[in-house]
Parts: C-alpha cells; sequence; structure tokens
C-alpha cells in the first residue's frame, strides 16, 4: 500500500496549498465560500495524513520491510508496542506524525472557532496552511516515509535507547507541545492580518497554548525519566542540545501564559505578548530542527539528514514575515493603559517574564555558539553544564521567588502595609525551613539552601492563599470547609489551578536541588561476595545472571541492598544484548524509597573474568522530580476545565459586538 | 495496487466534494462576501473589553480585599478608580449597544 500513503500525502499537500492559496485571496478579497472551502481544506487534509499515517502503522504492524522506513527502524523480533512507536523512532516517521498532529490542531481550530470567531478564522487558515505547507513537502518530497525497495528477510531493528516504554509516550507528548503552539501562532498572526487589536485572538488560543504547553511539560518530564532510566550516567537532565530545544519554547510559552495575563488585566504589553508567541513558535521549530536535522551531537538525535537546510530556511521566513507584520501593525498595538507601580501583580508578572526570556536566551546561546563556532572558524566547542547551571541558578532561583511574592501582590498598586500584612506568614516559613535545613547540615550546598527556603516561602503562599480564600468563601457563602474549597477553586480555575502548578514547580524545585546538590557517587569493583557502601546502605555484589529477552540477551549483575542493618532485598544492574540491532545498551538499576522519595542508583560495568565495576548514586529527594509531573498534570486540568461562568460572559460580550450572527 | 488506486481515488473524490462542499451548497447566493467588523462594532468590543476587564478586577480587589491580603487604604484607593472605569465603560456602551442593535434592525428591516 505505499502507493496509497504516497497519493494521500501529495493530497494532503495540494490540500494546504490551497488551504493557504484559497484562504489568503478569500481574506482579502472577503469571499465567503472561497473561506469555508479553505476551511475545509484543511479538514481534508487532517484525513489525508491521518490516512497516510494508518497505512505506515499498518506496514509497521505487518513488518512490510518493502518500506524502508519499516526495514530500516524495526525487526521481527521487536515486540509489538516498540513496533508502532517506531513511528516516530526516525527521520521521515516524525516529520509525519508533525504534520498529523499540525493538520488535527488545525482541523479542531478551524471547527471550534469557525461559528465564535469567524472574522479571525478566516485569516487564522493561511497560516495554518502555509505551516503545514511546510511539513507536507518535506514529506512528500525530501523524506518520504513511504519509500520502497526489494523485500529483505529481516529488517534492522530499532535503536535500543529508543526500546523503554517512555519512548512511547514522551515524543508524540513533545510533539503534541511543538506542534500546539503553531494555534496560538496562527491566530496572533491571522489578527495582526485582519488589523485586529483586541483580545479575541487570546481568547481563541488560551486552552490551545496550556494544552501544548501542558503536553511539552510532561513530555520532558518523560523524557527525564528515559534519560535516567536508558541513559545510565546518573542523571536525568544533562543540558543536552536536544534537550534545550524541548525546554526553550517551554519557557517561552510560560512567560507568554503569565503576560497574556497581564493583556487581559489591564490591556497592557500587546506588542510583547505577540512576540513571545513568535518566540515560543520559532523556538518550537528551532526545537525540532536540533532533533532532526542531527547538526548538534546528542544522545537524544537519532539521525543524520539533509532537510536541515530546509528548516532554517523555512525558521527564517517565520521569523522575519511574523516580524515584519508586527511592526506594519504596531499603531494598532499601543496600550491605552501605563504600569501604576513596581509594587503591583503586573509588575511581578513583568518581572517573572523578563527573567524567563533571560534564562530562555541563555540556554539559546548555549545551544547555538557551539554551532556558529563550528560554521564560521571550524572550530569544535562545547559549552558545559557549569554555563547552564550558573544560569540556571542567577536566573531560576528569583524566578523561584517570584512566584511566592506575585500572588501577595495586588493588581496595580500595593502599599507597605498591606505588603507586610501578606508576607509574614510565608516569610517566617521560609526562614525557619532555611535555619532548620542548616541545622541539619544541608548548608555544604548555598544555592541548594537558598532553594529550599525559596521552596518554603512559595508553598507557605500557596497555603495560605487556600487557607484565606476557603475562609472568605465560607464567610460570603456558607456552608462546610470542603464545599467552600471546592467553590473557591471552581469560581476562578485559572488562579488556584495555576497555584497548584506552581506547588508543582516548587516540588521540582526541591527534587532538582536534592537529587543535585545533596547526592553522594561510590564506586568500586567488586568480585562475587564483595560489599560496597553507599550513604547509609550496603550493597553486597551476589550473582551473575543471564537471561533471553523478548529480542535481547539480558546480563545483569544481582546485588543486595541493606540499609542500617535492614534487609531491603536485590537491585539488579547489567547490559541487554540486542541481536537484530548488534548494539549493547546500559541497563541501571533503581530502588526508590516511596517514603523519603530518595533513589539508590547501581550502574554496572561486567567484566569478562566475573568481576563488575559499580557506581552507586544516592540520590534524595529524586522522585519529587516525578510526582511534580503529576501535580503539574492536575494544576493544568484545573485550568483548562471548561468555565460555563466565563464562556456567557464572552458569549455576551461577542454577542453584543454582533460576532455570532455574521456571516 | 487496485485497492490501494481504488482507496486512493475514493479519497481524492471525499477531498474534492469537501473542499467544494460550500459552493455545490449554495451555488448561487444573495451574498457571497464576508462581513467585517466595522469601526462601530470594533469600539464595541473595545470598551466591551474595558469594562470586563473594570468589573473583573473589582471583583478580585473586593475577594482579596475579604481574604486581608489586601488593606482597608489600599482597597479605598483602588476601588474607586475602578469603579468609575467600569461605570465610565457601560455608560459608553449603552448608546452604542442601542445604536449597533437599532443599526442591525434597521439594516434587517431593509434586507
Amino acid at each position: 500500500m505505499p502507493e496509497l500513503g504516497r497519493a494521500a500525502l501529495v493530497a494532503t499537500l495540494g490540500l494546504v496549498l490551497y488551504a493557504l492559496v484559497a484562504g489568503a485571496y478569500a481574506a482579502w478579497r472577503r469571499k465567503r465560500r472561497l473561506a469555508l472551502s479553505a476551511q475545509n481544506a484543511l479538514l481534508a487534509a487532517f484525513g489525508t495524513t491521518l490516512v497516510a499515517s494508518l497505512v505506515l502503522v499498518a506496514a509497521l504492524i505487518r513488518h512490510d520491510f518493502s518500506f524502508v522506513y519499516v526495514a530500516d527502524h524495526t525487526s521481527r523480533e521487536l515486540p509489538t508496542g516498540y513496533t508502532i512507536s517506531a513511528f516516530w523512532g526516525g527521520q521521515e516517521g516524525s516529520l509525519l506524525l508533525w504534520l498529523l498532529l499540525l493538520t488535527g490542531y488545525a482541523a479542531a481550530a478551524v471547527l471550534l472557532n469557525r461559528r465564535s470567531a469567524r472574522d479571525l478564522v478566516v485569516w487564522v487558515v493561511p497560516v495554518l496552511g502555509a505551516v503545514a505547507l511546510f511539513f507536507a513537502f518535506l514529506v512528500v518530497v525530501v523524506a518520504t516515509p513511504f519509500a520502497t525497495q526489494t523485500t529483505p528477510a529481516d529488517g534492522a531493528g530499532l535503536n535500543p535507547s529508543l526500546q523503554n516504554p517512555y519512548m512511547m509516550a514522551h515524543p508524540p507528548l513533545l510533539y503534541l507541545g511543538f506542534v500546539g503552539l503553531t494555534v496560538p501562532f496562527a491566530f496572533a498572526m491571522g489578527a495582526l492580518l485582519a488589523r485586529r487589536a483586541d483580545e479575541r485572538w487570546i481568547v481563541a488560543t488560551r486552552r490551545w497554548t496550556l494544552v501544548a504547553w501542558t503536553a511539552l511539560g510532561i513530555g520532558q518530564l518523560l523524557g527525564a525519566h528515559w534519560a535516567y532510566e536508558e541513559v545510565g550516567w546518573g542523571g536525568y537532565y544533562a543540558w543536552d542540545p536536544v534537550e534545550n530545544a524541548a525546554l526553550m519554547p517551554w519557557l517561552a510559552a510560560t512567560a507568554f501564559l503569565h503576560s497574556v495575563m497581564i493583556q487581559e488585566k489591564r490591556g497592557m504589553l500587546k506588542v510583547w505578548n505577540v512576540l513571545l508567541v513568535i518566540f515560543a513558535f520559532s523556538l518550537s521549530l528551532f526545537g525540532t530542527f536540533l532533533t532532526r536535522s542531527g547538526i548538534v551531537s546528542s544522545i537524544h538525535s537519532f539521525t543524520q539528514s539533509s532537510i536541515g537546510p530546509w528548516f532554517l530556511g523555512f525558521i527564517c521566513l517565520v521569523v522575519l514575515g511574523s516580524l515584519a507584520l508586527v511592526l506594519a501593525r504596531l499603531p494598532l498595538l499601543r496600550a491605552r493603559t501605563k504600569l501604576e507601580s513596581l509594587v503591583s501583580r503586573e509588575a511581578t508578572f513583568l518581572y517573572n517574564n523578563l527573567l524567563l526570556v533571560a534564562l530562555t536566551l541563555t540556554i539559546l546561546w548555549g545551544v547555538v555558539y557551539p554551532i556558529l563556532s563550528e560554521a564560521v572558524r571550524g572550530e569544535s566547542v562545547t559549552v558545559g553544564r557549569p554555563y547552564y547551571d550558573f544560569f540556571l541558578r542567577v536566573f531560576g532561583l528569583p524566578l523561584l521567588l517570584l512566584m511566592g511574592i506575585g500572588p501577595l501582590v495586588a493588581w496595580r498598586r500595593a502599599s507597605v502595609r498591606s505588603l507586610l500584612l501578606t508576607f509574614t506568614w510565608p516569610l517566617g516559613v521560609a526562614l525557619g525551613t532555611g535555619l532548620v535545613l542548616l541545622a541539619l547540615g544541608a548548608g555544604s550546598s548555598i544555592p541548594g539552601l537558598i532553594a529550599y527556603s525559596f521552596s518554603a516561602f512559595v508553598l507557605g503562599t500557596i497555603a495560605l492563599e487556600f487557607v484565606r480564600g476557603t475562609r472568605a468563601r465560607r464567610a460570603l457563602a456558607g456552608g462546610s470547609w470542603p464545599r467552600a474549597f471546592s467553590d473557591l477553586i471552581a469560581r476562578n480555575r485559572r488562579r488556584y489551578g495555576g497555584y497548584v502548578v506552581h506547588a508543582a514547580i516548587v516540588l521540582l524545585a526541591i527534587g532538582i536541588a536534592g537529587s543535585s546538590a545533596y547526592d553522594t557517587v561510590d564506586e568500586a569493583r567488586l568480585a562475587q561476595g564483595q560489599t560496597i557502601a553507599a550513604g547509609d546502605y550496603r550493597l553486597t555484589y551476589r550473582s551473575l545472571e543471564e537471561r533471553a529477552g523478548a529480542n535481547a540477551t539480558e546480563l545483569r549483575a544481582v546485588l543486595d541492598v541493606s540499609r542500617n542493618g535492614d534487609d531491603l532485598g536485590t537491585v539488579e544492574a547489567g547490559k541487554n544484548g540486542y541481536t537484530a540491532e548488534r548494539q549493547v545498551s546500559t541497563e541501571v538499576g533503581i530502588r526508590s524509597d516511596l517514603v523519603t522519595g530518595e533513589d539508590l542508583f547501581v550502574i554496572a560495568e561486567l567484566n569478562p573474568d566475573g568481576t563488575a565495576y559499580f557506581r552507586v548514586f544516592v540520590k534524595p529527594l529524586v522522585n519529587l522530580i516525578w510526582l511534580a509531573g503529576l501535580v503539574f498534570l492536575l494544576g493544568s486540568l484545573i485550568v483548562l476545565w471548561p468555565d460555563a461562568r466565563e464562556q456567557r460572559r464572552l458569549a455576551t460580550r461577542y454577542a453584543a459586538a454582533g460576532i455570532p450572527a455574521r456571516r | 495496487m487496485t485497492l490501494a488506486l481504488v482507496l486512493g481515488a475514493l479519497l481524492a473524490i471525499g477531498c474534492v466534494i469537501l473542499v467544494a462542499l460550500p459552493y455545490l451548497r449554495d451555488p448561487e447566493p444573495a451574498n457571497d462576501r464576508l462581513d467585517s467588523l466595522g469601526e462601530l462594532e470594533q469600539r464595541q468590543l473595545e470598551l466591551s473589553e474595558v469594562r470586563d476587564r473594570a468589573l473583573g478586577t473589582l471583583k478580585e480587589l473586593e475577594f482579596d480585599h475579604r481574604t486581608g491580603k489586601v488593606s482597608d487604604d489600599d482597597y479605598r484607593s483602588l476601588v474607586g478608580p475602578l469603579r468609575r472605569e467600569a461605570a465610565g465603560a457601560l455608560r459608553a456602551l449603552e448608546p452604542r449597544s442601542r445604536e449597533t442593535t437599532a443599526s442591525r434592525v434597521d439594516l434587517r428591516r431593509r434586507v
């Protein structure tokens, strides 16, 4: 069926080209039926891309090695789950996934907004069409997943690093995030093209941005967990260029989600918001470029390809085109209100934005500098961990503190008296925590101690906000405490859901500080029966076991673990030898303590004489990082949950302007 | 190959029908022009945003005052301008919404 796949992708290319050209002409000449036809073309493009994707999935499941892509990325022995995940395991499949998600997002954005925001959608369609055209061109002309060959007996298999359950969810979620940022970008450009300076584009895209941002956040955490389990170096984030590629758009989108509130509450920062959307979208394209072009050497980059120049050209086009449009519409975007005080909620949001953008730019420079150095001077340069860690402290710690300050400061301005009233308790909690930790010996890492104290401050503020809010709701409406609490959240999901997300970031900060500033590592070469001590743990190398896995030979060193004399069972670490792929992977042993959040992490290098070289890490609080993911998801869901009251208010607003009644 | 051709042809036909649907449904429309927001309606929308913004901030201020986050002095200094802003937007919207409704009714009558 490769012909069907190819035909479907050619149809997609034609449809998105039509959406771009007909959509732009219809919006310019105000042609109603042509505009609707262009919208339908985007819907049809999703259908054709879905057909192409199903053809590829069917070929993967059937082990149809006449497809070059299937033969290059799977083998007969590969378990079915990983066989399906090979869809995004290679270059061509990844690009097809981008296109599938993009046309899916585009179709959903058109369907959900074609009535309520139809005046904007007419301009959004050609923008979405233009972005989709680029990716459709890539999968039709440059990197087709439907190339065929004489059928070989077996395939080359999937890179062992990708044979991990987290790899079944991590790339699709990252792509959901990357691609999802196209929607706010398209609406922002649509609003500028339509000469609309109101908030309609923000209202229409708030949830899309949140979905993309949540997917990107969760995707990164799953990626970090994959790196922790699979890469076998003892960490979860190495400031690798590809890891940074996902972090940068997430940081830019975080800045946008905050600054957009200033536009909604105060009518300010219109230009800044549009610029942030362009920045976030361009970074998502840059991230895909970094991952897919093979331009950087990365443990996460599994391809070398020729799509780099195409991507660079497209990114330049997007950045220059959108900035030119912003410049052309500057007079429309002037704010009518000003910042009244440097001590106000909007000012803290502004500081937060500046820090987030500064952090993003420093990371971007760290990623770009080695590429530029290689290209311009021919010198290979590496920007290492100290650079990123330094700037993470410089910008990250004040950001953490601001998360606590922001919610306590009123909009417009706050007096010293008000600040004293609200800051007393959280400050007390932060100082108390700092002193207790200092007494317990946490002063060995000053940044770690500061991070913990700031975290306590933020958690204190969040708790105070919930307690005061619930008390006030109960005083207003009566009823039980749980009822008042749920009412409080239901009446302002954005604010209280946001606090839950802040709590997740605090958990993340505590987990990172604990596992990086206070971790320990011990290493030794052991013969069977010998013991290594690591912190409070003692590990005895009991035996070496060999067993057959689904598609690999598993070799494991088995260690008996005890802590302070208590037997904790065994932990296994070793190697997997993959037959079809002819590769060996490191398989680490992890023993998690869910009560303390601590991990015992073991890496084993097995020697032919039966001895093994062990590296044993004790990582305090590392499990809080993964717990943060769950809390982050909960907070995001609270914010994303439909708010009937808000929808009624918006419906009234747009009905008053006659928008739903329009053709 | 044959099955692929048949499926491909069906897919192409489906796409053409979907894209042509607005023309098939409405071959000879009385009006094929997309409406756009007039100056009056744009202004109406901007005023509605100002009103919603002021009312929202006012509501939040009341709640923050009730929780004790905003002191009495801050509340008194902030609530006045906010109320004036909201009242101003409401006043400005009042005749406009009447005007817009009237013009729409007038337009419908003429059609």
